[in-house]
């Protein structure tokens, strides 16, 4: 065969070189992505490993200006022991589960409901609401934390996790509707009507199909909602000043730092901690996570 | 009252006819009130936990310190008036902006890489590379801190050991700025690297093969293919992450916490120290209602990209 079909490189003279230059451009192109991929993957990763790195160090070696800091000679957990161990930092992580686990299932409700009514029963003003949705996930916590201060304190939930649960439904509730519109939408309409010809109604369709169906979106949201009310830290800040009540982000930021020598390998042991649980649910959850991210913008 | 007005209608229809979609009509109001009821939750968040406090931030912006008279736009005045506040408009703009391009470059560069390399390698390296987005940015932001602090900089140390003197990372107003910059180039990369990769594996292969075939090379490939299919979601993404990064407050906070000499202040950090610190809570709320006429500005684009998107994805 190969001798009776002419190849294109014998009808075209030069056509050779030039796909043999394109072959070498190819590997340059390839030699240029993993440079750049691993001097990236070198800056991202930095941070957090060498929070790993000072975590494991004695205070001694921490204070120690004449070695390396990136390296680590003597091993030690006594910081996971020592921060573990404070009932403070136990409060701090207790705190932010209860206020994580009620934000969530509060999300949860508001946007699959809200969703669901508005991708599948169109009613008055259900277009303009769909855009407010939108409107309201723009506008940052930034700009509302002085007037819900005063709100919440108003209502005496300052310094009560119960005003963080109130409150963190703004940073959630309108990225999960959004995006569970999106989800909502996507499924096709035969489904629904062969459920009300089979006497179905609104509540039923919603458990029995909607919820089954767009389960991957669902845990993409309930993943988005998760690690926005973990990593809050304006609305925390603003409205709590006691140990007590406080989440870990603010908790470990401000109250793990203090008098003037600071115990970095327990600060960053306790940070690492804080961290873990949202670093847990992307690393097994990675692929609905990056979901929820890019759904904003290509589904809704 | 319900009970009469059903009974105004069964009286205006005269008896015995049939009645055309009545059931249907039922249903349909049926419908529309189970929908209302299902959005009444998601209604009562937005107008009482962002649209009321959005009005209420105006009105509180226009009282007295104890908050007992009405002074009209006299927060304002005096905030333009003031030498520091005029310099946390720079920095915010600086910042968002600086931050916003870089990690904008940064990301599309990225997801390009990650879109020539071999697809059952991507997976492991954009598992690594969204780390930064993963963790509390409060949290990372410490662990920069600890790499920034002076007498223990590991980024110092290895300045020094490439032969270069150590930098005032935290001490000196520009090296600060840039350390901001950094920390929130770091943590928003790896967003636009996954929308942009995401973007980028849309773009059907064929396009790229018809234009190889015309002879067009890397760069004009680049240039009248990926970027005019791209367009529309770079712009949302851009839009929107100016938004968040123009009311970024955790970095600064930890970072810096204003300083030196309140230069490194943004609206955000800048109305807390104000509104909360200081006990001035209308003036803090002034401070942050600069904010707004931006952000609405920026939110109109975005609203306009999303919409057209949905257009063409329709």
């Amino acid at each position: 065969m190969s001798t009776t079909t002419a190849r294109p490189s014998d009808m075209l003279p030069g056509l050779g070189r030039k796909i043999g230059s394109l072959r070498q451009e190819r590997r340059w192109a390839l030699v240029t992505a993993y440079v750049s991929l691993v001097i990236a993957a070198v800056v991202m990763l930095a941070p957090p490993v060498y929070m790993l790195l000072t975590s494991l160090k004695t205070s001694a070696e921490v204070a120690d200006l004449a070695g390396n800091p990136w390296m680590v000679h003597h091993p030690t957990l006594e910081n996971y022991w020592a921060i573990i161990g404070n009932p403070m930092f136990r409060g701090f992580f207790y705190n932010s589960i209860i206020v994580t686990v009620a934000v969530v299932a509060v999300t949860m409700v508001i946007s699959v409901l809200a969703a669901f009514a508005l991708a599948r029963m169109k009613f008055f003003g259900s277009q303009v609401l769909a855009t407010g949705v939108f409107l309201t996930y723009l506008v940052p916590d930034t700009l509302l934390f002085i007037p819900l201060y005063q709100i919440v304190g108003g209502l005496g939930l300052l310094n009560s996790i119960w005003g963080l649960v109130l409150v963190y439904p703004t940073l959630t509730v309108p990225f999960c509707t959004w995006i569970m519109i999106g989800y909502f939408a996507s499924i096709p309409k035969e489904l629904d009507e062969a459920a009300l010809i089979d006497g179905a109604n609104w509540m039923q369709m919603l458990t029995k199909i909607f919820i089954p169906v767009a389960l991957p979106g669902i845990i993409a949201a309930t993943i988005f909602a998760f690690t926005v009310s973990w990593a809050a830290f304006v609305y925390p800040t603003a409205f709590i000043t006691q140990p007590d009540s406080m989440p870990l982000t603010i908790g470990v930021v401000s109250q793990l730092i203090r008098g003037d020598t600071f115990a970095w390998g327990q600060l960053m042991a306790g940070a690492l901690i804080a961290a873990l649980p949202p670093v847990v649910v992307y690393a097994f959850l990675m692929d609905y996570y990056i979901a929820g991210l890019t759904a904003g913008a290509t589904k809704g | 009252m319900a009970s009469d007005s059903n009974a105004a209608v069964l009286a205006a229809r005269p008896v015995g006819a049939p009645a055309p979609g009545s059931a249907m009509k039922r249903f349909a109001r049926r419908r529309s009130t189970i929908a209302f009821l299902m959005t009444l939750p998601l209604i009562a968040v937005i107008a009482g936990l962002v649209a009321w406090p959005a009005g209420y931030a105006i009105y509180l912006a226009t009282l007295n310190r104890r908050m007992t008279a009405f002074i009209g736009l006299e927060n304002f005045d005096i905030l333009l008036d003031n030498e520091t506040f005029r310099a946390v408009i720079w920095q915010s703009c600086f910042f968002a902006i600086t931050a916003v391009l870089l990690k904008a470059l940064i990301g599309f560069w990225l997801a390009h890489m990650l879109h020539h390399i071999p697809a059952k390698g991507q997976r492991k390296w954009r598992g690594m590379l969204l780390v930064p987005w993963v963790i509390p940015p409060a949290l990372s932001t410490l662990g920069w801190w600890w790499m920034f602090e002076p007498s223990y900089s590991s980024i110092n140390f290895l300045i020094n050991a490439i032969g270069f003197p150590s930098i005032p990372w935290l001490g000196e107003p520009w090296w600060a700025r840039v350390s901001v910059i950094i920390v929130n180039v770091w943590y928003g990369a790896p967003f636009f690297m996954i929308m942009y990769l995401a973007a980028l594996k849309s773009v059907p292969d064929q396009l790229y093969e018809a234009a190889a075939i015309d002879g067009a090379t890397g760069w004009q490939g680049l240039r009248h293919i990926t970027l005019p299919m791209m367009r529309n979601i770079i712009s949302i993404t851009v839009l929107f992450s100016l938004i968040v990064t123009f009311a970024n407050y955790d970095i600064v906070r930890v970072l810096t916490n204003g300083g030196p000499r309140d230069l490194t202040h943004v609206f955000a950090s800048y109305a807390f120290q104000v509104g909360v610190l200081s006990g001035n809570i209308p003036r803090g709320a002034a401070v942050s209602l600069f904010m707004f006429p931006l952000l609405a500005f920026i939110a109109y684009f975005v609203l306009k990209g999303v919409n057209q998107r949905n257009k063409e994805m329709a």
